[in-house]
């Protein structure tokens, strides 16, 4: 998109070599402006507590399966999914693809227009320093604190596991959670975007919020809803067609399915988690769908081929935030300084 | 380059800046055009700031100060035209520009959660300044705007006098060769206004920095600028001194202002007499004479022929003094002319059209 102006911003920075890039001293503003801030306390509050408590509901029953597992490879990942039969409290995993995107916009929504309405936005574009190491920085502190405090919750889950609960990760297991997790940075990242985006179009950092939040409540929900739909009108699958025709037909509800980033999100995120997974399609032809009701229980994947199964995912995943990301960024560039 | 990679520590001897053009202008554009879709802000500006003098862009409120301004930053992209800045394209080399320039834009604003001293450091750091040096020059620069009192609170709590020349701080913060103000003096009470131009001077005289300032309050930049350019409609229609532009805009007339002992005889007929005299009215209100001398040169002698006539006449005169023109009045029958000037124009493309 920008390649040329790429080149020349590396040109005239090569030029100066004792100068620290602008994006670095923006984006060190305002990750200390974050960790000062109320919402960074609320984010703490709402993660914190929020994976905490599912997993401490949890407990009990991750306690009961891992007495029969021991052995087993994944017991560990199932801290982020198991969740008790008799609560209504969902995992860690739920919680997770529903609070993230919030927390992204909440991190997001006022990064550039509070500058403008602060007036603070032309002093800082006259300072020696590119435009886009103002989009770039807010950015890049913005994904830090999330991707900060998210680290700390995983570590205290994997530590309550450890201590508490007496399982102790595989290697596998443990690359698959650093993987769950750089995944969840891109998902926040996701929405950290879409927060940047609409913090650029929205002159009132209010309506920018109030925006972020109706668009996930409308993919989370009525998008899920409305997608099934037009799947269904698509591809309705009737009792009267064959079994190989009712699958081509959920194939491709599925495929449609994946137009919205939350069922990406979750299937490669279920994957990861759960090493006996061994597919995120539903069959295609009735060949696999008796190999797959001939596979034996407790059969496992190694990390390389889950990684093999999701990265489509994890791309489209990566590819929607880089263009949300250059959404805001070519918006910001071309927009006057002036209100 | 060698002076523009250090953008601090670098200090200015003469008159001459602009690394390596030989341009003694710090400021200079060549027919700077902007439009927005058929709206032009700026047309065929051609404008020169001297090095070392105080340049008031004077105008209304859209009439073009605030997109010039930004031209002349590289913060927007010029329609048509040029400019040199410091010797420099701020549309091809903003960083340069904006190394060597200091902005106060219109209605300054702060980060309302930092202090006063952590937002300048904010600036610093931004300009490559960091550790004892930014600490040093922060404290200077707060000492030359007279915050450092009030340097640690938080900026949410400041006035809009205290945001202003803090705005000014933080312009000075990378030790400009040129000082942007937009709109300095706006919104802020009397007195405020006169610190802030007396620290104008002061910067000016002490540093022999360049300001170019914008403004819409005429008499008060009356005090403070060298030169003005008189802007309307996105057009300079006129540059100079106050007293020049006073000569090509004025009527043509110098004006004194003549007051007598109340009571006394009726000393019209005396003033008439005067030659050179061109009119003579009285102020009812205030008691005075107001005397059109014609021409303007004529006013030295034509003050001395007033004071003997008055003695002749047996008048007891009790005040003379010339009044100084008004930039008010040069700026409204200049915007007067320039909008006459329009209306032909639109005639002429009409009838081409």
């Amino acid at each position: 998109m920008t390649a040329e102006a790429t080149v020349e911003v590396r040109a005239v920075r090569g030029a100066e070599p004792r100068r620290r890039a602008g994006w670095l001293i923006v984006a060190r503003k305002e990750f200390a402006d974050h960790l000062a801030s109320a919402r960074f306390i609320i984010l703490l509050l709402v993660l914190g507590a929020a994976t905490l408590i599912p997993l401490y509901i949890a407990a009990d029953a991750i306690r009961n399966v891992a007495d029969l597992v021991t052995d087993n490879r994944g017991a560990f990942l199932l801290l982020f999914l198991a969740t008790s039969t008799d609560s209504p409290v969902p995992n860690v995993l739920t919680f997770v693809s529903i609070v993230a995107p919030l927390l992204g916009v909440a991190f997001a929504f006022d990064a550039i227009n509070s500058e403008r309405s602060d007036g603070t936005l032309p002093r800082l574009l006259s300072q020696p320093i590119y435009r886009d190491d103002v989009i770039n920085g807010k950015f890049a502190a913005g994904l830090a604190v999330i991707a900060l405090v998210m680290f700390a919750v995983f570590a205290v889950i994997s530590g309550f596991g450890i201590f508490r609960l007496g399982i102790i990760p595989s290697a596998d297991d443990a690359i698959r959670l650093l993987t769950w997790y750089a995944l969840t940075v891109v998902w926040v990242g996701l929405w950290l975007a879409l927060g940047l985006v609409l913090s650029v179009a929205m002159r009132r950092a209010a309506n920018a919020a109030l925006a972020g939040f109706g668009i996930w409540i409308a993919i989370a929900i009525f998008g899920r809803l409305v997608v099934e739909a037009i799947a269904g009108a698509l591809a309705p699958i009737s009792s009267a067609a064959s079994l190989q025709e009712q699958l081509d037909l959920a194939g491709l509800q599925n495929a449609i399915l994946r137009v919205l980033p939350l069922t990406l999100f979750q299937e490669a995120s279920a994957v990861l988690l759960r090493p006996d997974k061994t597919t995120v399609t539903t069959p295609a032809t009735i060949d696999q769908l008796e190999q797959l009701g001939q596979q034996l229980q407790g059969q496992y994947l190694p990390f390389d081929q889950s990684a093999l199964l999701i990265w489509p995912h994890v791309v489209a995943l990566a590819a929607m935030t880089a263009l949300c990301f250059a959404a805001a960024y070519i918006w910001f560039m071309r927009q006057e300084v002036r209100a | 380059m060698t002076t523009a990679t250090r953008p601090s520590r670098r200090r200015r001897g003469g008159a001459s800046e602009g690394s390596g053009t030989g341009s003694s202008a710090p400021i200079r554009t060549r027919a700077l055009t902007k439009r927005y879709g058929h709206r032009i802000a700026v047309d065929t500006l051609d404008l020169e700031v001297r090095s070392g003098e105080i340049f008031g862009l004077l105008g209304q409120n859209g009439a073009g100060k605030t997109t010039t301004i930004l031209m002349l930053l590289g913060l927007t992209e010029p329609s048509g035209g040029s400019s040199r800045v410091v010797g420099m394209d701020p549309t091809r080399h903003p960083l340069e520009v904006k190394r060597r320039v200091g902005y106060l834009p219109d209605s300054v604003g702060f980060y309302g959660n930092m202090t006063g001293r952590e937002n300048l450091r904010y600036t610093a750091r931004l300009n490559g300044l960091r550790g004892d040096d930014a600490e040093a020059h922060i404290d200077a620069v707060l000492e030359q705007v007279g915050l450092t009192d009030r340097a640690d609170g938080r900026t949410e709590t400041y006035s809009r006098g205290m945001l202003q020349r803090l705005g000014i701080a933080d312009a000075l913060i990378k030790d400009p060769d040129v000082l942007i103000l937009d709109e300095p003096t706006a919104s802020i009470d009397p007195i405020g206004v006169i610190e802030i131009l007396d620290l104008l001077r002061r910067l000016v005289r002490e540093r022999g920095m360049t300001v170019l300032l914008s403004s819409h309050l005429l008499d008060q930049v009356q005090t403070v600028c060298d030169r003005v350019g008189i802007f309307a409609h996105g057009r300079l229609i006129g540059v100079g001194t106050v007293a020049e532009l006073a000569a090509t805009f004025g009527d043509g007339a110098a004006h004194l202002e003549v007051a007598f002992q109340p009571h006394g005889p009726d000393p019209r007929e005396a003033l008439r007499a005067v030659e050179g005299v061109d009119g003579v009215e009285l102020d009812a209100d205030a008691g005075t004479w107001r005397i059109t001398v014609r021409p303007v040169s004529a006013s030295p002698r034509v003050r001395e022929a007033i004071v003997d006539a008055a003695a002749r006449g047996g008048l007891r005169m009790t005040s003379l003094h010339e009044l100084e023109p008004s930039l008010e009045d040069i700026y409204r029958t200049a915007v007067a002319g320039m909008t006459r000037g329009f209306a032909v124009d639109e005639t002429i493309e009409e009838a081409s059209a």
